[in-house]
């Protein structure tokens, strides 16, 4: 396998408890931490082993999105990816108009394997990787617990509701990732001296002529219904005496 | 008016109750005549399940070879066919409905609607954003077909005892072959299923194995309760990933949730936001998860989980 194209997503970090902006035009972001979407950096490290196995022979990761996200495609450039490609954009970005950013990389690159986290921890959408294999026709295998490459096919293991579901897909084609698939590296830092001089090409949105699809509105933001701190009980005899009360014993 | 088509899930054999539930979200758009679709290799059990639930207009049947799994790239072709005429599609926000839905989206060139909670109109919808911590008003075009999945934790499941009926359809579409179903590994248990259960029994990372794990199956069998984890449970192989429970995993609304050796981590309260009633037993009075509990007990698990058991 030639190449493998990452999609790596400049998230809120996870640690972060978000809030709610007081007119309800989105959440808090300034001055709060931002990293990779923890699903990408699964999938950077996948396909990242796949190359340290000879499995393929470059990996480049994809941002698209703000000029900032030039500090995630750094860290995936320092975990080993060989180069990055930051599809810079200011304004607002719908996931089937990724999709489409994604498919014209993908023809311009002619990339055999896109790996991609299975939903982004911000908007929690889940949809991209699957609207990339519908437009591009290519095989999907979602929610990858584990991956084995034979050639020009992949076999995915894949949690479901139900368990662990085996596909078989042909090549070229777009796998997303879950969280057991793996345990992404820790950068070094010789490994970020090293990152620096890595290629970083930065396109301009307009340069690709792209278009959205026609735009969902996002009207408010509201922070949701808390629930309240009930009672403590001293013991099994209470609390057996609390679930009586309710009616749940 | 809206014409609403729904993707039955289903395993072959049963509707998956999932379905009854995005029946229950399209019903409370004012006015809306609600189709069920089902694709399989022989729909004729599972499309008498579909027409029995309430408010269900007609139950349509795709039956082909094909068909026979649920992989999207086959489905998803043949739904753009049949959704033509109807105003909304609707899956489930399971990981069927999640790995078909936007396919489907994708095909016809619009945006999807993920995650519906709340109807508020035709096109506007609440959906839950970063893990629940917030929530977002939608609005969709006016003007074209709406693709949504629904959170079924947000609804009950629509009745039965109707009888719509039931026709089958060809669709005339070329599907892919590049995609192929091997085999699905499923932890069957006779215990409630998670996703549906009244009542649930989850442990955490402080079971310390899956030996360990059995006390939590004791006392949820004394319950009749399904029995569900945190991600770090899973993550050490105690139990089986179908068991997760959280933003990553099941989204569940059991009357009672009883959280044992869970810290109550944001991700995992994700999952368990619409329970009932929380119980939390943990060791360390300052866990999180007291913190949404509606009723706490603090001190060692291992001495607790058995003497509860014995004393239900
Ligand atoms: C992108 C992302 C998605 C995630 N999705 C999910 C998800 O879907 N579901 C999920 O659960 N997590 C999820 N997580 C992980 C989550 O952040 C937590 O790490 C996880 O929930 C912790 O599990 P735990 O509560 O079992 O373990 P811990 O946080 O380690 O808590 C163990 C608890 O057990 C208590 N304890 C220890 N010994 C005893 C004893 N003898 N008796 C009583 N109490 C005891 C401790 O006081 C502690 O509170 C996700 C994380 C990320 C980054």
């Amino acid at each position: 396998m030639e190449k493998i194209l990452v999609g790596l997503k400049r998230v809120v970090d996870y640690n972060v408890r978000v809030r709610v902006k007081s007119d309800g035009s989105g959440v808090e972001t300034d001055g709060v931490k931002m990293s990779i979407n923890p699903f990408d950096e699964i999938a950077l490290e996948e396909a990242l082993r796949m190359k340290e196995r000879g499995d393929a022979s470059e990996v480049i990761v994809v941002s698209i999105g703000a000029t900032e996200a030039q500090q995630q495609l750094r860290t995936g450039l320092a975990m080993g990816a060989d180069r990055a490609i930051l599809i810079e954009s200011s304004g607002e970005l719908d996931p089937l108009r990724v999709a489409r950013i994604f498919k014209a990389l993908v023809d311009r690159e002619d990339a055999d394997l896109v790996l991609l986290g299975k939903q982004a921890i911000d908007d929690d959408n889940n949809q991209m990787g699957q609207m990339l294999a519908a437009i591009w026709g290519r095989p999907q295998a979602t929610f990858a617990s584990r991956i084995e490459l034979n050639g020009n096919t992949a076999r995915v293991t894949r949690e479901v509701d139900a368990g662990l579901e085996t596909n078989e897909i042909d090549l070229p084609g777009v796998i997303t990732v879950d969280l057991r698939l793996n345990e992404p590296r820790y950068v070094k830092l010789p490994d970020i001296m090293k990152a620096k001089k890595k290629p970083m090409d930065v396109i301009p949105l307009a340069e690709l002529d792209v278009e959205g699809g026609p735009a969902i509105r996002e009207l408010t933001y509201e922070a949701p219904a808390t629930r309240e701190r009930g009672i403590m009980v001293d013991d099994v005899a209470g609390l057996v005496a609390a679930l009586k009360d309710r009616g749940l014993i | 008016m809206s014409k609403i088509l729904v993707i039955a899930e289903h395993d072959g054999v049963m509707l998956n109750p999932s379905t009854a539930k995005t029946v229950s979200c399209a019903s409370k758009i004012d006015g809306a005549e609600i189709d069920v679709v089902v694709f399989a290799s022989s729909a004729k059990e599972i499309a008498g399940q579909a027409a029995a639930l309430q408010s269900v207009t007609r139950v349509l049947t795709v039956e082909r070879q094909e068909n026979e799994h649920a992989v999207a790239a086959v489905l998803a072709p043949q739904i753009v066919v049949l959704c033509e005429g109807y105003s909304h599609v609707f899956g489930p926000s399971t990981t069927f409905g999640r790995d078909l839905m936007p396919q489907v989206a994708a095909l016809l060139g619009v945006n999807q609607i993920s995650d519906i909670m709340s109807v508020l109109s035709s096109h506007s919808f609440k959906r839950p954003v970063y893990a629940g911590n917030a929530i977002l008003t939608v609005e969709a075009p006016v003007d074209q077909i709406v693709v949504a999945t629904v959170r079924t934790a947000s609804y009950a499941a629509s009745g039965t005892g109707n009888s719509a009926p039931v026709s089958t359809t060809n669709v005339d579409a070329e599907l892919p072959t590049h995609t192929r179903f091997v085999d699905l590994q499923s932890g069957a248990t006779d215990r409630p299923d998670l996703q549906t259960a009244n009542k649930v029994v989850s442990g955490g990372r402080a079971l310390g194995s899956s030996e360990n794990f059995e006390i939590i199956y004791k006392l949820a069998d004394k319950l009749g309760a399904g029995v569900g984890a945190s991600r770090a449970a899973v993550d050490a192989g105690y139990v089986p990933n179908e068991m997760q429970v959280g933003q990553t995993g099941k989204i569940i609304a059991p009357d009672l949730y009883i959280a044992i050796g869970i810290s109550g981590a944001i991700q995992h309260l994700t999952g368990i936001k619409d329970a009932g009633t929380i119980v939390a037993i943990n060791k360390d009075e300052e866990a999180p998860i007291f913190e949404v509990a509606d009723i706490g007990l603090a001190g060692d698990l291992f001495s607790i989980v058995p003497e509860l058991t014995d004393a239900l």
